[in-house]
C-alpha cells in the first residue's frame, strides 16, 4: 500500500503500533558475526520449541542485526512489553533454548549467561545511572528487524522525510544541518551541512547523493552493522539529502565483501518503493528520488571520495586532484555529495529532535556521539557508541571490561592504516576529532584496536605499511616508491639489520610523502610509523642497538633456550616441526639454534615453563 | 547475441554449459543496461565482472572479450579494471576459497601464524591455487567479524578463533 502523505505515514504507523502484538518479544541477533558465531541453529532451536509449544502468541520473535555484543554471540534478548524488564543472554546454546524460553522475562534460565545492557537511547529514553553509552546512529541496530519496513515505521520511520518534504525549504534543511554541528564520521570530520551547502549553490540540472559504504578501515565494523541492523535509516537520510541539495538520484557504493549489507539494502530498498517512499513524488511534495546500489571490488583507496566515484563510473578506483572538489564536479561531473553511512545514520535524529537536542550530547566542537569498533586485545570486542568527549579510559576499561587475560594495556590504535597510536598517558583525554588530532592520531572511522605488552610496536607500524603497499593505487611515485621504501626500513629494524641511521631516514621519508602524496591515502601512510616513533621510540632503539624485541614478536630477534626447569617430558621435541630439539627422556632437553625457525610451538607446548624466550 | 567482434567460431568452440553462462550473463547485461545513457553504460562494468566472476570462477580472456563487445570498450580498460582490483581474477582459482583475514584485528589475535600454516600444509604462497585445482590461497583485509579474530573464510563459512591447530581440521573439512 502506497503511503502518500504524512498523514497517512502517521495513520500507518499509529495502526502498527495499536496492533495487539504477544507480551514478549525475542530479539535473536542475526548480523554477520553472530551469524558466524552460530546464531543460526539458536534460531532454529527457537522456532523449534515455540511450535512444540505453541507459543506463537506468547513470543514474537524478531531477527534483528548487530546489538554490538559481539564478544558473547550468539545473543538473545527478552523484552517484556508491559513492563520493559530486559535480559540478555549471551553465548547462547540451542540446547540452552528451551530452558530460556520457560523462563520468560521472571526469572533466568539457569546455566546460562546473561549480560548488562550499559546504554541508552537518547531519543526516546534519558540515561539511568551507569548508563555510558547513548545511541543515535545505532538507536534501531539490534533493536528493530532490518527486514520489516513495519517495524521501522512503527518507531517513527520516516517521520523525518515527511517533515523535511512537507514543511521545510532545501535551505532550512541545510541551515538545520550547520547549526547542529554534526562533522562527517568516515574519518575527515568536515562539517556535513557546509558540504550539503556546496552542493546546493551548484547550479545543475542532475546531482547525486552518494553514500560511502566502503568501509575499508580493518578493524572498523559499525557501517557494517547500520547497514545490517537498520538500512532504512540510511535510506531515508538520503532522500533528506536529496532534497537538500536538489538530487533525484542516490548511490550507495558498498564493499563486495559485505553480503548480508547488501541483501538487506535491496530489501529494505524495495519495500520503500512499494509504499512510495522512494520514487515520484513522496509524500505527495512532488519530489522524486531513488537509490541504486554500486558494488566496491576491494581496494581500500575507494574510500577516498574521488577514487569512490571514479569506481562507480566503472573505472580503475585511482584518485584525482581537489579542487574540483565533488561537490562542484562529481559523478558523471555532476555535483555530488559523498557521506558516510554513521554520518546518514545521524540526519533522521537530527530533524524530528533539533539541532539543539543534538549539540547537547558531545562536545562543543564535535557534537553528537561516534560509534567505536572495540577490537584486539580487548575483553569485550564490540560495538560501542558513546558521546564524543568520552575518554579512552571508559571505553576500554567500562565498556570493553579492560585487557584480557590481565595482561597490560599497551596502546589503542585508532584511524586504522592512515592514524596513530594512544598511549596509557592520554586515556584520560576526552575523544574528540580535535584531541585526537592534538596527540598524532585521528577519529578515522572509529576502529580501536587495543594492543597489549605483547605486541610489538615496530612490527604494528610495519604491518600497517604492508597494508599501504597492498592498497597504493600506484598512481603519484611518493606513495607508490616511497612507502615502498619505508616498508623495507621498518623490514630492516624488525631483522635486527637497522641502525639509528634507518630510524632518521625513516623519520625524514615520512614527512616527505606527507607533504608530496596526492590523495588521503598516501598523505596518511606515515602517520603508524610517526605516531609510534614518537610514542615507542625506545622500542625502535632496542631493536637497532640491542638487536633485541621487547615484546618478544621479531622472530629474527628472539631466540628460545630450555631451562632448569626442563623434566625432559618430551613433548617439545615431538612437536618441533624441523625436529631441532634433542635429548634423554628425563633429561633436560636443548634446541639447535642453527635449524631452529623460531614458530614458538615449544614455548607454547611446554607445560613446566621451561622454555624460556629471549 | 550481441557480440558481434568475437564471431561465431568462437561460440561454436564453446561447450553448451558455457554457451549457458554467455547467455545468461547476455541477458544480465541486457537488463542493466536498458534505458541507460550511452556515455554511462560503463557504470555497470563492475556489477557485471562480479556476476561474470560469479558465474564462470574466473574472468577469462574469452569473458574479457564478450563484456569489451557488449559495453563497446577497448579491451585494455576492462582488463585495467580487473587487474586494479583485487577481488577480481583473470587465472582460475581452485574450488575451496580459503582467505585468510589480516586486518589489524585479526594481526594482533595471530593471523600470520594461521597464514603460515595454510601455506606450508598447501605448499602454496597467498594467491595460489593448488596444482589439482581444489584450494585456494589467500589473505584479504577484515571481514568485520572481529569478535572471532583470527577469522578464516572458506567460501562463504566463516571460521573463528582460529589456530595454527585447527589448520588440519578445517583443511579436512573440505572434502570433495
Amino acid at each position: 500500500m502506497k503511503i502518500d502523505s504524512p498523514a497517512a505515514l502517521a495513520e500507518t504507523a499509529a495502526a502498527l503500533k495499536a496492533k495487539p502484538l504477544p507480551p514478549v518479544k525475542l530479539l535473536v541477533s542475526m548480523g554477520t558475526c553472530g551469524i558466524a558465531a552460530g546464531t543460526a541453529p539458536v534460531l532454529k532451536a527457537v522456532y523449534q520449541e515455540i511450535s512444540d509449544r505453541s507459543l506463537e502468541n506468547a513470543i514474537e520473535v524478531s531477527e534483528v542485526g548487530c546489538m554490538g555484543l559481539c564478544y558473547a554471540e550468539p545473543v538473545l534478548m527478552l523484552v517484556d512489553r508491559a513492563t520493559g524488564r530486559r535480559l540478555i543472554y549471551g553465548d547462547v546454546t540451542p540446547q540452552q533454548v528451551p530452558a530460556i524460553l520457560a523462563a520468560g522475562t521472571d526469572g533466568i534460565a539457569p546455566g546460562t549467561r546473561t549480560l548488562e545492557r550499559n546504554w541508552y537511547y537518547p531519543e526516546f529514553e534519558t540515561a539511568a545511572p551507569g548508563e555510558l553509552q547513548a545511541r543515535i546512529v545505532l538507536r534501531n541496530t539490534g533493536r528493530l528487524n532490518p527486514e520489516k519496513i513495519e517495524e521501522y515505521i512503527a518507531n517513527d520511520g520516516y517521520a523525518a522525510l515527511a517533515k523535511v518534504l512537507t514543511t521545510m525549504t532545501s535551505q532550512q534543511v541545510i541551515d538545520l544541518i550547520v547549526a547542529s554541528g554534526l562533522r562527517g564520521r568516515g574519518g575527515g570530520g568536515f562539517p556535513t551541512g557546509k558540504k550539503w551547502q556546496f552542493a546546493a549553490d551548484q547550479k545543475s540540472e542532475e546531482k547525486f547523493i552518494i553514500c560511502n559504504a566502503d568501509e575499508g578501515d580493518p578493524g572498523a565494523f559499525m557501517d557494517r552493522a547500520v547497514l545490517e541492523g537498520d538500512p532504512h535509516t540510511v535510506l531515508e537520510a538520503m532522500a533528506i539529502g536529496g532534497y537538500a541539495i536538489g538530487a533525484h538520484t542516490g548511490v550507495i557504493y558498498i564493499r563486495a565483501e559485505y553480503p548480508l549489507a547488501v541483501k538487506r539494502l535491496e530489501i529494505a530498498i524495495g519495500q520503500a518503493r512499494e509504499r512510495g517512499l522512494l520514487g515520484r513524488n513522496i509524500f505527495g511534495s512532488g519530489f522524486d528520488f531513488d537509490i541504486q546500489i554500486k558494488f566496491g571490488a576491494g581496494a581500500f583507496v575507494c574510500g577516498e571520495e574521488t577514487a569512490l566515484i571514479h569506481s562507480i563510473e566503472g573505472k580503475r578506483g585511482e584518485p584525482t586532484v581537489k579542487p574540483p572538489f565533488p561537490a562542484v564536479e562529481g559523478l558523471w561531473k555532476k555535483p555530488s555529495v559523498v557521506n558516510n553511512v554513521e554520518t546518514y545514520a545521524c540526519i533522521g535524529a537530527i530533524v524530528r529532535k533539533g539541532a539543539e537536542w543534538f549539540r547537547s550530547i558531545g562536545t562543543a566542537g564535535s557534537p553528537g556521539t561516534k560509534v567505536f569498533a572495540l577490537a584486539g586485545k580487548i575483553s569485550k570486542v564490540g560495538l560501542a557508541e558513546v558521546p564524543m568527549g568520552t575518554t579512552l579510559r571508559t571505553i576500554v576499561y567500562e565498556i570493553g571490561d579492560g585487557i584480557k587475560n590481565g595482561r597490560k594495556f599497551k596502546a589503542v590504535q585508532t584511524g586504522g592504516p592512515s592514524g596513530g597510536c594512544i598511549t596509557a598517558a592520554n586515556l584520560d583525554l576526552p575523544i574528540d576529532y580535535e584531541a585526537l588530532k592534538q596527540i598524532g592520531s585521528m577519529m578515522g572511522s572509529g576502529g580501536m584496536i587495543v594492543m597489549d605488552e605483547d605486541d610489538c610496536m615496530v612490527n604494528i607500524a610495519k604491518f600497517f605499511l604492508e597494508f599501504t603497499l597492498d592498497e597504493s593505487c600506484g598512481k603519484c611515485t611518493p606513495c607508490r616508491i616511497g612507502n615502498r621504501r619505508m616498508y623495507e626500513m621498518l623490514d630492516d629494524i624488525t631483522s635486527g639489520r637497522g641502525t639509528t641511521e634507518t630510524i632518521d631516514k625513516l623519520k625524514m621519508l615520512s614527512s616527505t610523502i606527507k607533504d608530496t602524496a596526492l590523495c588521503g591515502l598516501g598523505q596518511t601512510a606515515p602517520n603508524p610509523v610517526l605516531s609510534t616513533l614518537a610514542n615507542f621510540e625506545d622500542e625502535y632503539l632496542a631493536h637497532v642497538r640491542e638487536s633485541r624485541c621487547p615484546a618478544g614478536v621479531c622472530a629474527k630477534l628472539i631466540h628460545y633456550e630450555i631451562s632448569d626447569n626442563c623434566v625432559g617430558c618430551g613433548l617439545c621435541r615431538s612437536h618441533c616441526p624441523v625436529n631441532c630439539i634433542s635429548g634423554e627422556r628425563r633429561a633436560r632437553h636443548e634446541i639447535d639454534q642453527s635449524k631452529c625457525i623460531k614458530c614458538g610451538v615449544c614455548f607454547q607446548t611446554c607445560k613446566f615453563h621451561a622454555v624460556e624466550k629471549r | 547475441m550481441g557480440c558481434n567482434c568475437c564471431g561465431q567460431t568462437e561460440s561454436a568452440v564453446r561447450s553448451p554449459e558455457d554457451s549457458a553462462k554467455f547467455d545468461e550473463l547476455d541477458r544480465y547485461i541486457a537488463s542493466l543496461l536498458e534505458g541507460q545513457e550511452p556515455d554511462r553504460k560503463r557504470g555497470c562494468l563492475i556489477q557485471i565482472l562480479h556476476r561474470a566472476q560469479h558465474l564462470f570462477g574466473y574472468l577469462s580472456e574469452d569473458v574479457q572479450k564478450f563484456v569489451s563487445a557488449r559495453l563497446q570498450l577497448p579491451r585494455s580498460e576492462i582488463y585495467g579494471v580487473i587487474s586494479f582490483y583485487s577481488y577480481f581474477t583473470d587465472q582460475p582459482v581452485g574450488r575451496y576459497k580459503i582467505n585468510v583475514c589480516t586486518g589489524t584485528a585479526c594481526f594482533v589475535k595471530g593471523a600470520p601464524k594461521v597464514l603460515d600454516e595454510f601455506k606450508r600444509r598447501l605448499n602454496l604462497t597467498e594467491g595460489q591455487s593448488t596444482p589439482d585445482g581444489k584450494f585456494f590461497l589467500g589473505a584479504l583485509r577484515c571481514v568485520g567479524a572481529c569478535s572471532l579474530a583470527p577469522v578464516v573464510m572458506v567460501n562463504d563459512k566463516v571460521y573463528g578463533n582460529v589456530t595454527a591447530e585447527k589448520v588440519a581440521d578445517i583443511l579436512a573439512e573440505c572434502a570433495d
